[in-house]
């Protein structure tokens, strides 16, 4: 499929989710209190939006995930928080 | 259309979801052991859910011209008590060879922990014995990564277990070719929040092949959709897609992965 078809299938619904990232980041900004890592990371993860090489998608999940490799000593949680707590 | 639900927690779904998949042309459903949403308080929990997997949901299913088939464990998520996994673990051999069983499954890890490798190794060890496939759940979010590596290694470092009997499930595109690159199956799952969405299976699709890859819509008690599949394939016509190629990935590869056990047949 060409670039041109690819744009008429997927800018509308692109187009959105940008403004819906602005719009979080700026709900954020306004609201009172601290941000968490969770934010910190958030921001990372951005940055590998204007890196182009075809792999965006997979380093933004990279720059979200524990790069760790020994397993931890026990799950004191069953949930997930999206972003590694200790970048 | 015709297509396969490989991976749906139709314990959790209503009869209006066996109409829809029915409908939209589910020629089975594959549905894995899973975590209730709550913990089971003892293995006495599991041995009424393996009943309910091996008995009790297939006449529910069959009411809706829809074959049923199971996998069983104890899910990672209830993984950390180790005492309690090796008593639901000694009640998978009872259910086995009941005629619905397709193998080992959703075993893996959740956030990675000791106990929870212990008994992914425990898991895989019964697959061995028994020669089964086995379906492997990775974690979830920040998790993925790291328990995806280590699924990888416990599963390399059995060698009675054979890559191309595996399918290691929710791969996303930091982990996809991890996955095919040791030589086991890949599972997409479609979510409308996490995991991924119909657009990004294709893409991956697109880059990392059509081979050893299945689509799931992993519908659960959780918000999922339960014709994620067959909507991912229309999505895939609207991408260009030709008609033998969605038949390939939504039909064709979970029909070869399947048919390794003699008991998986569609009428
Ligand atoms: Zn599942």
């Amino acid at each position: 499929m060409t670039r041109q078809k690819l744009l008429d299938l997927y800018f509308m619904e692109a187009r959105a989710k940008v403004i819906d990232l602005a719009a979080f980041m700026d709900r954020i900004e306004r609201a009172p209190g601290e941000e968490d890592f969770r934010m910190r990371a958030f921001r990372d993860a951005l940055k590998e939006l204007e890196r182009g090489n075809a792999d965006r998608a997979k380093r933004v999940l990279l720059s979200l995930s524990d790069p760790t490799d020994k397993p931890i000593p026990a799950a004191t949680t069953k949930a997930a928080s999206g972003a590694w707590p200790e970048k | 259309m015709r297509y396969i639900e490989p991976h749906g927690h139709m314990v959790s779904r209503t009869t209006d979801d066996y109409v829809d998949m029915a409908t939209a042309g589910c020629a089975c459903v594959c549905e894995p052991a899973f975590w209730a949403g709550f913990d089971r308080s003892s293995a006495d929990g599991f041995y009424d859910y393996f009943c309910q997997l091996t008995e009790h949901e297939p006449k529910r299913a069959a009411k809706f011209g829809i074959p049923h088939f199971c996998w069983l464990c104890i899910n990672p998520k209830e993984s950390e008590d180790v005492k309690l996994a090796q008593d639901v673990i000694s009640l998978i051999p009872k259910f086995i060879n009941r005629p619905n069983v397709l193998g080992i499954g959703e075993i893996g890890l959740n956030k990675n922990s000791r106990n929870e490798l212990k008994v992914l190794e425990m898991h895989i060890e019964v697959a061995a014995q028994h020669d089964q496939l086995v379906l492997v759940h990775t974690p979830h979010l920040e998790d993925k990564l790291k328990g995806t590596r280590l699924i990888i290694d416990a599963l390399k470092g059995d060698k009675r277990i054979r890559p191309e009997r595996v399918i290691i499930d929710h791969v996303e595109e930091h982990t996809i070719q991890l996955v095919l690159d040791a030589g086991f199956w890949a599972g997409m799952t479609l979510y409308p929040e996490s995991k991924c969405t119909p657009a990004r299976a294709i893409d991956m699709l697109e880059v990392y092949g059509n081979e050893r890859i299945w689509m799931n819509s992993a519908c659960d008690w959780g918000v999922s959709v339960p014709l994620a599949v067959p909507r991912t394939a229309l999505e895939m016509k609207r991408r260009g897609h030709t008609a033998e190629l969605v038949d390939k990935v939504v039909y064709q590869n979970p029909l070869k992965f399947l048919s390794q056990t003699e008991k998986f047949k569609l009428g």
